[in-house]
């Protein structure tokens, strides 16, 4: 799982307000060298909750200086969107778990694929 | 048979060893006590009962009268369809005492074969003439409806030479020849290809009778396919419920050059033969269309009503009832069962026959899971149904499965290809993730209740996760695309497909778009077939190797029996219980919205061998040296079936695994509910701020592009 992907996960346990964004307690954490394409990467950025990446890149050890928030003009900014995709991009959940912030529930990520399924009664 | 009296009385031979013949008479006198009820004294009577001198032997009332009329005069003589013997009685008790002297012991010649009759008194006949038992519900008979004239010319506008085999479809039946008009009917899925019209029409000649039925008020639409079988004498087609998908209510059958006896048969064991004399015309509407079967059984004699059977008054009476009968030869007969194609499925009330309300449609090929299910009528039926037979099944055969889908639809890679770069893209019941590198430039994210196709996606290197498609765990309006490829045709319930677009709506931004392609119940639009039904004599991928393994040697060109090989040999009145799910024959029209369609897992697949073939646009060949992790191929093809999901950490589903020793590949069987025309877009008018902004057929798919309205939300 990259980070890109637990950028748009939230959960939908039954009752759960506010179930974004996902806490991950990672095991095992993977850099996978991806080929860097400044243009989709910005172009990725206006879709991201950014505040969600930074916390979720903090978590893994990987938040480097990412600032807190966006700057303008950051597509200009060819280091900054070299430490986004990389973040984004790079960066992959092998083993672990995605946890709930409101009901703690926990998500199992077995060999980088998030489980999300709940069971019946959490549906 | 006038001229047989003489032959019959010298056919009567010399007498044989008379303790042979008593202890055989003790034999029969045992056998009619023990299965008929009949009990026989030592004293003579006036009555006799005559084993083996019954219809049930091929003995006639005439071959037997003129016999028993040698020594006496008869009171009476009674013969019961289908038994073996007969009851006599004299009008003095010293004729049937000479009757049993003579005669017992004594061979009877009749036609081809001989009896060895056996005689002995009886204190009473059985004669119940019982009640007069009516005919099925709906079944009208009308005797002399066409003239002698007209029998002629209708016969002669029916040429058998095989000259014009393509233009009426001509075929010689194991049991009988016949020749359709208008639209063949095809005796593999006992349907018509209703797109596909015969170049052939119904001939003119016909044209008056139908308009004199029309005119009496005996139909109210004009029938627009015909299918002329000819019956030489001992010829006759198995008992059936013409196919409801296929034909509307009212069918038409006129009997031409001969008599025969049809048989009615009620699911609950009822058997009501008619006598469908030469000229007659037969109107089978309602139950009797729907519910009866009706079929001819092979025989070269058969039992009418003995008296004057010339008679109208007698022939039409039913037979069942009879205890006066006797046999009658059967000449060529030759039928034209007029019927009018059905466009809708059929929504008669005997859904307990109807394949278009879950009964299991005639010839399946594919032996059907032990114990079907029934399509579920609530949220958690519907949901336990998903569970067996799509999400194990998914998972089960997601290796193969995921080996024969590596070629995306061109139509929804133009959708996908069309979307600006940098737009969110979530597949929602993506498989094995064919679509999710089609447009490198867009974020694709993908989802499957199928854990073993989303680790196939992950080992391509796309980011998919595992979870169900009513409960997409991303952010409301984060999406600029969704699509549903091949997926919410697997849920079980209207509700739930519903709930489907409407998950999918939620994930979209305002403004956004969702693909959705469904499976289509109408598998030829515009007079074209689709890939699906087309592939059905190619050695191809999907449904593919499996029709070679179980369609071969199952699928003969006629209706009922010989098909079922494998399965316990059902006639086709043989109804499953109500509302159980029928299960499809790989590569037919669909008779049915709700069904199970099997799949065929081939075990230790060869990937290249599988490659797909059709529509393709691109090189195969390159196709298949790609076939690794990273990208999907892009050859266009048309599968017609879908891919959704599973959860893992099961195992196989053993439950529906076909053990038929014929073929050793194990068969899976997926619920689907096909979509008729107009459905989906109906469905998804139903859910708020969407938009349906195009729709269209697309290879046995129906297809719509939704957009979110702009001004909600945000």
């Amino acid at each position: 799982m990259k980070l890109l992907t637990h950028n748009m996960l939230t959960s939908h346990v039954k009752g759960v307000v506010k179930g974004y964004p996902l806490l991950i307690k990672a095991t095992e954490v993977k850099m996978n060298e991806v080929e860097f394409n400044p243009q989709f990467v910005s172009r990725m950025i206006p879709k991201l909750e950014w505040s969600a990446l930074v916390q979720a890149a903090e978590e893994l050890g990987h938040r480097e200086d990412l600032p807190g928030e966006l700057m303008a003009e950051y597509e200009k900014d060819e280091e900054f969107l070299k430490k986004v995709h990389r973040v984004l991009l790079e960066v992959e959940v092998i083993e672990g778990c995605l946890q709930c912030p409101e009901s703690g529930r926990e998500f199992p990520i077995t060999r980088g694929i998030p489980n999300m399924l709940l069971n019946e009664d959490e549906v | 048979m006038d001229s047989g009296m003489e032959d019959n009385t010298k056919a009567i031979r010399m007498k044989k060893g008379e303790k042979k013949i008593l202890k055989k008479q003790i034999k029969a006198s045992h056998t009619l006590l023990k299965h008929e009820g009949i009990s026989t004294t030592s004293q003579p009577t006036k009555s006799l009962v005559v084993a083996n001198g019954g219809l049930g032997n091929g003995v006639s009332r005439e071959e037997l009268s003129t016999v028993l009329k040698e020594f006496g005069e008869l009171e009476k003589l009674i013969m019961h369809p289908q038994k073996p013997y007969a009851f006599v009685t004299y009008r003095s008790e010293e004729s049937a005492q000479k009757a049993h002297i003579h005669l017992n012991g004594e061979k009877l010649q009749c036609g081809d074969n001989s009896v060895t009759l056996y005689l002995s008194y009886v204190d009473s006949v059985i004669c119940e003439e019982g009640v007069s038992i009516s005919l099925p519900e709906g079944l009208t008979l009308l005797e002399d409806f066409v003239s002698l004239e007209e029998e002629v010319l209708l016969l002669s506008a029916i040429d058998w030479s095989s000259s014009n085999d393509d233009v009426t479809a001509q075929k010689a039946l194991k049991h009988r020849r016949v020749k359709h008009y208008g639209f063949e009917f095809r005796y593999d899925n006992n349907n018509v290809d209703k797109d596909k019209p015969l170049p052939s029409g119904i001939p003119q000649e016909c044209l008056p009778v139908l308009e004199r039925c029309f005119r009496s008020g005996h139909i109210n639409i004009m029938p627009d396919q015909l299918t002329v079988n000819q019956y030489e004498c001992g010829q006759g087609i198995p008992p059936h419920v013409d196919t409801h998908s296929a034909f509307e209510d009212t069918i038409l059958s006129l009997s031409l050059g001969a008599q025969t006896v049809m048989e009615f048969r009620h699911p609950d064991g009822l058997l009501l033969p008619v006598v469908l004399p030469a000229r007659s015309l037969l109107l089978m509407k309602g139950e009797s269309r729907y519910l009866w079967t009706h079929g001819i059984t092979p025989r070269k004699y058969d039992m009418v009503p003995a008296c004057d059977p010339q008679s109208p008054a007698h022939t039409m009476a039913d037979l069942g009832a009879h205890s006066n009968l006797t046999l009658s030869k059967r000449g060529t007969r030759t039928s034209f069962t007029f019927r009018k194609i059905r466009h809708k499925p059929c929504d008669c009330a005997f859904p307990t026959a109807c394949d278009s309300q879950g009964a299991p449609s005639v010839p399946s090929v594919s032996s059907p899971p032990p114990s079907p299910p029934s399509l579920p009528c609530c949220h958690a039926d519907a949901a336990l149904l998903e569970e067996e037979y799509v999400h194990r099944v998914y998972d089960t055969i997601a290796s193969h499965f995921s080996s024969t889908r590596h070629s995306p639809w061109p139509n929804v890679c133009h959708f996908l290809n069309s979307l600006p770069a940098g737009s969110v893209l979530a597949d929602v019941g993506c498989g094995n993730g064919k679509y999710l590198g089609v447009n490198p430039a867009v974020i694709a994210v993908g989802c499957d209740r199928s854990s073993a196709l989303v680790q196939i996606c992950a080992d391509r290197g796309f980011q998919a996760f595992v979870s169900d498609a009513l409960c997409v765990p991303m952010r409301t309006d984060s999406c600029d695309a969704c699509i549903s490829i091949a997926v919410i045709h697997h849920f079980s319930t209207q509700a739930r497909r519903l709930a489907a677009v409407q998950e999918l709506m939620r994930l979209l931004k305002p403004g956004g778009l969702a693909l959705i392609y469904v499976w289509a119940f109408e598998q030829e639009y515009n007079k074209q077939k689709s890939k699906y039904l087309k592939d059905q004599n190619r050695g191809h991928p999907e449904n593919h190797n499996l029709l070679k393994d179980t369609t071969q040697d199952s699928q003969g060109p006629h209706e009922i029996s010989g098909q079922h090989s494998e399965d316990s040999h059902k006639p086709v009145d043989n109804i499953q219980d109500i509302g159980k799910l029928s299960v499809h024959t790989n590569r037919t029209a669909f008779n049915t919205q709700d069904l199970l369609v099997p799949w065929h897992l081939k075990e230790g697949k060869r990937q290249g061998e599988e490659e797909s073939r059709d529509s393709g646009k691109k090189d195969k060949k390159k196709d298949k040296s790609k076939k690794t992790p990273g990208k999907p191929c892009p050859t266009a093809s048309s599968q017609c079936e879908p891919v959704p999901s599973t959860d893992s950490t099961q195992t196989p589903y053993q439950k529906l695994k076909s053990e038929s020793e014929s073929s050793p590949a194990p068969i899976f069987h997926r619920y689907y509910h096909v979509f008729q025309q107009g459905e989906l877009e109906q469905l998804c008018g139903q859910v708020t701020g969407v938009k349906v902004q195009r729709s269209y057929h697309d290879q046995g798919n129906w297809c719509v592009v939704l957009k979110k309205d702009e001004l909600i939300h945000q």
